[in-house]
């Protein structure tokens, strides 16, 4: 298919100043409105030529929906506020680390300078078929070309895939389930708040989005209840380039202690399904446990239960059942384990 | 408004992908609209329904209290391909106006037991059945004629009453056969193209282009299915056809109301022993 890229489609530019303005161009343009926050993920669509908006909403004026909100029970983070800044911000490096850690490893410096938590947690799948504009399920259409006997699937599902294979690309959301994150999502209706994990959907729900946001719903921001604050976190990702690309799979765990035993645990995976997965199995089979080599294995083993590969991705099974083992026990005597770990 | 999306496949062809979801509102609001305007043509314009006699006193006299009408097995199938066909149209439709519900595995069950009690009442009609009786005959088309010119006023003389079903009955049982059978035969094709567990994954089976048809087979006749059901549902509650809606659940119908529109030459009832092995 022939593409054309670097000129975009004409549309219109709105820039509004405030939520209340932005919700009111949200609305009235309705899906042919698109809305833009850090634009990397959009600008590929429409420099692809994909996606066609007549009107594109541009959020970067709107400084209601910037900067990170200090409250006495816990936090409250704008849609538009830089990836950059999180990593950065000297609360959350402190008490909710787990979150500065996943904003750091997303893409490369570049990109967390101009990329939003809004954004990121909101972004398309980046399945080459899908983003090639053919006519798959998740574009309307009626076949997955990924999973298919010689489909390119290396970085697709092995979770809960429901005819579309493709896997949400978020670093920041799997660490955001972990810690108990609520979003608040500005609808026709008003103000609807939601856990993390229930933000996102998956294509046996909604095969063409990959988050509950409808045409004229916008994500304002990110409350962090204090629950988790100064707990110990694990955060790792793994990607083909370590300088700059999206997970293959990665996990972020929050956990506390009593004693020798695990207290609290709150696991979450992203890269193996259309959206992150929250690992309640694994949470209640681990609780109450030392964080031994057998409670790791143990739990490795039962986050890839179900799992099924596709042609080119099996190796995505000893990867998830490794990772949720390190994010459990972490590796002794290795100086990544030493770095992932926080608390 | 077209009624078939098209989209460009990987190799640059233009293929169908499947109808045009905006038709489902078009097949409701011309389902309830049908109802409302035959309601009003019931209430206002309709004349009442005449008959010729035909049911000799003798034979009357011989006729059960209950008249068989529909076998268990033939009730049972009924209600099974209902419910299976309310499941069908609501976990295919209501993700399309919005609602998120986790509707694949459902549609496919669904589907799975509702082209089995297809195949069971072929089977069942066409052995165990009167199979002719819910086909239109040569005397329904007569009858139907006389009605039409009866209702404009011309001369023409009575018709007869109704076998065990009226023509209209005959002729929606044959829409249902065409929309029911395209959905189901698209359907068994289209559970290669998805993981059921039921039959092995083949999206290489068909072509793009056989593929797209089959897919909008399957949605326009899916949607037909919503202005069937409506008018079905219609029917079954009008009070007039209470009786018969009766004998889908009970099996039987009153006498009276037998005589009132059946012709027991043309659908006769066993009166030595009160039953009717052929309902």
């Amino acid at each position: 298919m022939a593409v054309i890229r670097d000129v975009m489609p004409a549309f219109q530019l709105l820039q509004p100043n405030s939520i209340a303005d932005a919700q009111h161009l949200l609305q009235r343009h309705g899906a042919e409105g698109w809305v833009l926050a850090g634009g990397l993920d959009s600008f590929d669509w429409l420099k692809d030529r994909i996606k066609k908006p007549k009107a594109v909403i541009d959020l970067s004026g709107v400084e209601e929906l910037k900067g990170v909100r200090v409250k006495s029970d816990g936090l409250e983070i704008g849609a538009m506020t830089t990836l950059t800044e999180l990593a950065q911000h000297p609360v959350i490096k402190q008490r909710y680390s787990l979150l500065s850690q996943s904003a750091e490893l997303v893409a490369s410096p570049q990109i967390r300078n101009q990329g939003t938590i809004g954004g990121n947690v909101s972004q398309d799948t980046r399945c080459w078929y899908y983003r090639a504009g053919w006519p798959c399920y998740r574009a309307g259409g009626n076949i997955c070309y990924a999973d298919t006997p010689v489909g390119r699937n290396r970085e697709h599902a092995i979770l809960h895939a429901e005819r579309c294979v493709a896997v949400n690309p978020s670093d920041t959301a799997p660490a955001l389930i972990a810690l108990d994150a609520k979003f608040v999502i500005l609808t026709s209706k008003g103000e609807r708040v939601v856990d993390a994990e229930d933000y996102f959907v998956g294509p046996e729900k909604d095969i063409t989005r990959l988050n509950i946001l409808q045409s004229g719903d916008l994500l304002t921001a990110i409350r962090i209840p204090s629950t988790w604050a100064g707990a110990r976190f694990y955060f790792e990702k793994v990607r083909d380039r370590n300088v700059w690309d999206f997970p293959l799979l990665n996990v972020a765990t929050a956990l506390t202690m009593s004693g020798s035993t695990i207290d609290r645990i709150r696991i979450a995976v992203n890269g193996a399904a259309a959206r992150p997965l929250r690992l309640k199995n694994v949470e209640d089979a681990v609780r109450g446990k030392s964080r031994s080599s057998e409670t790791g294995d143990m739990a490795g083993k039962l986050a890839v239960q179900g799992a099924v590969p596709l042609q080119f991705n099996a190796y995505k099974i000893p990867l998830m059942r490794n990772l949720v083992k390190r994010s459990i026990t972490g590796v002794e005597n290795s100086g990544l384990q030493e770095e992932a770990w926080a608390s | 408004m077209g009624i078939i999306e098209w989209a460009t496949d990987p190799w640059g062809r233009s293929v169908p992908i499947h109808a045009a979801w905006s038709l489902v509102w078009l097949a409701l609001i011309a389902g309830l609209l049908f109802l409302v305007i035959h309601a009003i043509y019931v209430r206002f314009f309709a004349k009442e329904q005449q008959f010729v006699e035909s049911a000799s006193p003798e034979l009357i006299a011989r006729l059960p209290e209950r008249i068989p009408r529909h076998s268990l097995a033939a009730r049972l199938f009924h209600w099974i391909m209902a419910a299976a066909m309310f499941v069908l149209l609501f976990t295919a439709f209501l993700p399309k106006v919005g609602v998120q519900i986790d509707w694949v595995t459902y549609h496919w069950i669904a589907g799975v037991v509702l082209t089995a009690s297809i195949i069971f009442h072929i089977v069942h009609a066409s052995f165990y059945l009167d199979f002719w009786s819910i086909w239109p005959d040569k005397a329904d088309l007569q009858d139907s004629w006389k009605r039409v010119r009866r209702f404009f006023g011309r001369l023409a003389p009575l018709p007869r009453r109704f076998g065990k079903y009226p023509l209209d009955n005959k002729l929606y049982h044959g829409v249902i056969v065409l929309t029911g059978l395209s959905v189901v035969l698209t359907g068994v094709f289209m559970m290669f193209r998805v993981r059921t567990g039921v039959l092995p994954r083949n999206p290489y089976l068909f072509g793009d282009m056989t593929w797209g048809l089959m897919y909008v087979l399957h949605g326009l006749a899916g949607i037909g299915l919503i202005t069937l059901v409506i008018v079905h549902i219609y029917f079954a509650v009008r009070p007039e056809k209470l009786p018969i809606t009766a004998s889908m659940i009970f099996g039987s119908m009153s006498r009276e109301y037998y005589l009132k529109e059946h012709d027991p030459e043309r659908w006769s009832v066993d009166t030595s022993t009160g039953s009717n092995p052929k309902s």
